[in-house]
């Protein structure tokens, strides 16, 4: 049984598509890494890490390697950075890097021993013979699967034991570090009820203000007086885009942050922001 | 002709890139995905080796690296989650108490 697919197997006729493929996905791969390093925002660099891991699971593909592709995508792609993004929501979706450096000349020195590093290992890998690839076998092909589990299972059995151990611990390790004890009782109800009326807002915060501006969870909600609460949008929003201008629909000019906090104590504008509450219900779909 | 060369020049490009990344960066979560390139970029070499010398040892190893960055990911994010919570601060600058 050979392989027959054409990235895997060494003809001459498949060379060029191999080499096409070899260096587009080398070029995705390490642009999408260098971004990802300067990326500032840590959802930016989970989504280019993702793009990174893809075009690795394509290269396995084209080394014979077709179980690990595979388990690249759904196992790193799929699991683990889907866990880092479950955690980025956790932490907050605002964190981003500040520019400052708080150790002097780190970038700098940061910058020299990576190219210290890249230097160290092309003398490496420029002195070691790195011959050609071996001849194509059916391991590399169709038999990939059953050649690594034979090789699991037998010769690698014992560390593939270790690793079920591992695995075992750090899932008790996460829930354990994870966990957070309770050190005060559980506030009752009524505890609750009191704080709450202490706190000098009985009510529920108000919701979003959407179709009073723009079909968006994002807008804040207009207040009688044309002023737009804050407290209506979830802080996760509004840190998502601090700065993005609201757009309105129907080519209204999108007021400014500036023009909106000017607007708090004047008159409502005409048709921009400040629509009479009666009509926000309505409105949005007319103009 | 691709040689398992070019793959070995693009895995060290990855691991330098990698490497970097843990020096500059300073969101903790940031760090773990630059060390998470790393070790895919070790995992590349691997897979080549793997290929060069027509056996499938080299796949076995990067499929346990695997698992153990699964692992690794697993509880490293359980502990940055609980410093957040006891800090409110996920830069790796913030956590040195026991530094003074």
């Amino acid at each position: 049984m050979t392989a027959t697919h054409p990235l895997i197997l060494a003809g001459s006729a498949a060379e060029t598509t191999r080499l096409v493929a070899y260096w587009i996905l080398a070029i995705i791969s390490i642009a999408a890494a260098i971004a990802m390093v300067l990326a500032r925002r840590a959802v930016h660099c989970a989504v280019l890490l993702a793009v990174v891991m893809l075009s690795l699971a394509g290269l396995y593909i084209m080394l014979g390697a077709p179980f690990l592709a595979f388990v690249q995508v759904i196992v790193y792609t799929g699991a683990v950075l889907m866990l880092f993004l479950f955690v980025l929501m956790i932490v907050g979706i605002t964190a981003a890097d500040s520019i400052i450096e708080t150790i002097r000349g780190q970038r700098m020195w940061a910058a020299l021993s990576g190219i210290a590093l890249l230097v160290l290992l092309s003398l490496v890998i420029g002195h070691a013979e790195i011959g050609g690839a071996a001849p194509n076998s059916a391991k590399f092909g169709n038999g990939n699967v059953t050649g690594l589990a034979s090789l699991i299972f037998t010769k690698y059995l014992y560390p593939f034991e270790v690793i079920s151990v591992l695995l075992i611990v750090a899932a008790i390790g996460a829930m354990v570090l994870a966990h957070r004890e309770r050190t005060t009782p559980k506030p009752t109800q009524r505890e609750l009820a009191a704080r709450r009326i202490a706190s000098g807002r009985p009510t529920p915060l108000p919701g979003p203000g959407t179709y009073a501006q723009h079909n968006a969870a994002d807008m804040p909600a207009l207040l009688p007086d044309g002023s737009q609460s804050e407290l209506s949008v979830s802080p996760v929003l509004s840190g998502r885009s601090p700065q993005a201008p609201p757009e309105l629909p129907g080519g209204a000019a999108p007021a400014s942050p500036q023009e909106t906090a000017g607007s708090l104590a004047g008159p409502p504008s005409e048709g921009s922001i400040a629509r009479p509450a009666s009509a926000g219900g309505q409105g949005a779909g007319e103009q | 002709m691709v040689s398992p060369a070019h793959f070995i020049a693009l895995s060290v490009i990855l691991f330098v890139i990698g490497a970097v990344g843990v020096l500059v960066r300073r969101n903790a979560i940031v760090v773990f995905m630059c060390v998470e390139l790393m070790l895919n970029a070790a995992n590349l070499a691997f897979v080549t080796f793997a290929r060069m010398h027509g056996q499938l040892d080299g796949q076995v190893i990067a499929f346990f690296v695997m698992v153990v960055a699964a692992a690794e990911v697993v509880v490293g994010l359980a502990i940055l989650t609980s410093i957040f919570r006891a800090r409110r601060s996920a830069s790796v600058d913030d956590a040195s108490l026991m530094k003074y």
